[in-house]
C-alpha cells in the first residue's frame, strides 16, 4: 500500500469549506498515510466546464497538475469528484493519446515541465479509504460511534464513467455505503440516490435555478428516507446542496463531507471540521 | 446562409474527427433522453441533440440553450446500449460554441477568474480567516500567492489561445 500521496486541494474545498481539507489532512495523519502538498497545483481543471470551453487548455492544465506529482514521485489524492474527474480523464486520454501527449509536452516544455505518463496514479480519498486503508482499520480508529441515519451522495464523477473508472457499479454503488457504516451509521436507501446534485457542467453558473430544481428533487428524496445528513465526497455537490437549502423553503439538512464525519468519528476537536463555513448548521 | 435544417455532413464529420468517434452509433432509442436529470427539468433533449450531431446541424446547435443543459453526469452513457460517448460528444460541440463565441458571460467569468488566479474562485478574507483558525496555511499552497507558477499557468493558456478564446486579459 502506498502510505504517501501528492495532496490535491483542487478549488471549493481550500477556498469555501476548509474544514475539509483540514479533516482530510488531520484523518489520514491519524490513519498513518502521509499527505504531501503539491505545491503550485491549480485548478484541475474543472471536467465539466473548463473542459467544455476548450479541451486543449484543459488537458494541458491538467497535465501540468500531473506533470507536477510525477516530479514528486507520488500519486494524486483528491478530495473531489471534479478534480477526480479531472485528472484521472486527462491522464486515462493522454494515455490512450499518445499523440496529445506530444502536443501537451510542448506546451509544458515552455514551462519547464514534461509529462510522462503511467508513472502515477489518480485516486479519490474514497477508493483510498476503502481499497488500501481498509475498513478494519478505519473502525480500529473509531472512537466516536455515530449513530446516525444518513443519505450518502455519490455523486457523477466518482465512479461514472465506470468504463474508464472502474471503480464501483455505476448503478448500485456501495463504496460510500460501507465507508459510512464503518463509523457506525446506517446508510439509508433513497429514490434516485445515485442522481446528479444539480451543480455541474456549468449549470449552476449560467442556469442557477435549473440545477436548484435538480437540487430540490433530491433534496425530497433525501427528506423522505429520514436521513438525518448527507454525506458527500465532493465539495461541489457539497456546496450545491448546502447553499441551495437557503433559497428552497422547507429543507434543513446539513451536509457532511465523508472527510468531517471521519473527523467526528476519529474523535478530532469539532473546531477542526470548519462547520461554521455552512449555511446549513450542523448540529451535532 | 446554410439553411438551418440542411444536413451539414462536414460539420459532423468535424464531430467524429474530434473525438466523437462513437456518435454515428445511435440508433436513436432514447435512453439517454429518458435517464437525463436534466431533461427532468427543461426541453433539453439528449437523443435529439445527438440526431442533430449526427446531421450535422450546425446552426440548430450551437447557439442553442440546451447544449448547456448537460451537467455531464455520464448516466446516458452508462446506459446507452450502443457505447455513445455522448457526454463527450457534448462537450465537443460546446468548444466548438465556445470558438463561434457563444459563451455565457457567467462562465467568461469562470474562465477568467481559472486563469488569472488559478482557481475558479477567489480566496476571500472570510475564508482566508477561517483558514487561519484551522491552523491551515492562510493561502493554500497552490498557484495562489506563487508567483513562478502562476507565471506559468498564465503563460500556457496564452499558448493554447485560451486567454483571447473567452475575451479576458
Amino acid at each position: 500500500m502506498t502510505d504517501k500521496y501528492a495532496f490535491f486541494l483542487g478549488c471549493i474545498a481550500p477556498l469555501r469549506y476548509p474544514g475539509i481539507e483540514k479533516a482530510t489532512r488531520e484523518v489520514f495523519k491519524s490513519l498513518d498515510v502521509e499527505l504531501v502538498d503539491l505545491e503550485g497545483a491549480g485548478c484541475c481543471p474543472a471536467p465539466g466546464v473548463i473542459r467544455s470551453f476548450d479541451q486543449t487548455t484543459w488537458l494541458t492544465l491538467a497535465a501540468r497538475n500531473l506533470a507536477l506529482a510525477e516530479r514528486k514521485g507520488l500519486d494524486i489524492l483528491t478530495i473531489c469528484n471534479g478534480c477526480f474527474g479531472s485528472l484521472f480523464d486527462a491522464a486515462h486520454l493522454l494515455h490512450e493519446h499518445p499523440e496529445m501527449v506530444k502536443e501537451v509536452n510542448k506546451i509544458l516544455k515552455e514551462v519547464g515541465l514534461e509529462y510522462t505518463g503511467g508513472k502515477i496514479k489518480v485516486r479519490h480519498f474514497a477508493d483510498v479509504l476503502h481499497k488500501d486503508v481498509g475498513i478494519d482499520k478505519i473502525k480500529s480508529k473509531v472512537v466516536q460511534p455515530l449513530d446516525y441515519k444518513v443519505a450518502v451522495h455519490y455523486g457523477c464523477h466518482f465512479a461514472k464513467p465506470s468504463k474508464i473508472k472502474q471503480l464501483d457499479d455505476p448503478e448500485r454503488p456501495t463504496i460510500l455505503d460501507e465507508l459510512v457504516e464503518a463509523v457506525g451509521a446506517k446508510s439509508v436507501n433513497y429514490r434516485d440516490k445515485g442522481m446528479c446534485c444539480g451543480a455541474g457542467g456549468g449549470l449552476r453558473t449560467r442556469a442557477n435555478d435549473i440545477a436548484m430544481k435538480m437540487t430540490e428533487e433530491k433534496l425530497g428524496n433525501v427528506k423522505k428516507s429520514g436521513a438525518r445528513f448527507i454525506i458527500d465526497v465532493c465539495p461541489f455537490c457539497h456546496l450545491q446542496y448546502d447553499r441551495t437549502q437557503k433559497d428552497i423553503p422547507g429543507y434543513d439538512i446539513p451536509i457532511i463531507h465523508l472527510s468531517q464525519l471521519y473527523g467526528l468519528a476519529f474523535g478530532l476537536p469539532k473546531e477542526y471540521l470548519g462547520l461554521e463555513a455552512h449555511v446549513v448548521p450542523v448540529n451535532l | 446562409m446554410a439553411n438551418i435544417k440542411e444536413p451539414n455532413p462536414e460539420f459532423a464529420d468535424r464531430i467524429v474527427k474530434s473525438g466523437g468517434k462513437t456518435l454515428n452509433l445511435c440508433y436513436q432509442c432514447g435512453t439517454c433522453t429518458a435517464s437525463c436529470p436534466s431533461g427532468r427539468q427543461t426541453a433539453f433533449r439528449t437523443r435529439k441533440l445527438i440526431r442533430k450531431a449526427q446531421l450535422g446541424l450546425k446552426e440548430d446547435i450551437l447557439p442553442s440553450d440546451d447544449l448547456w443543459m448537460c451537467t455531464t453526469c455520464y448516466t446516458c452513457v452508462e446506459r446507452c446500449p450502443r457505447g455513445v460517448d455522448i457526454t463527450d460528444i457534448i462537450m465537443i460541440l460546446r468548444n466548438f460554441a465556445v470558438k463561434e463565441g457563444y459563451m455565457a458571460d457567467s462562465h467568461k467569468k469562470t474562465a477568467s477568474n481559472m486563469m488569472n488566479t488559478g482557481h475558479t474562485i477567489p480566496l476571500t478574507d472570510e475564508y482566508r480567516n477561517l483558514r487561519k483558525k484551522l491552523g491551515i496555511p492562510e493561502q493554500p499552497p497552490t498557484v495562489l500567492g506563487n508567483a513562478k507558477a502562476l507565471e506559468d499557468w498564465k503563460k500556457i493558456m496564452q499558448i493554447t489561445g485560451f486567454d483571447k478564446l473567452i475575451g479576458g486579459k
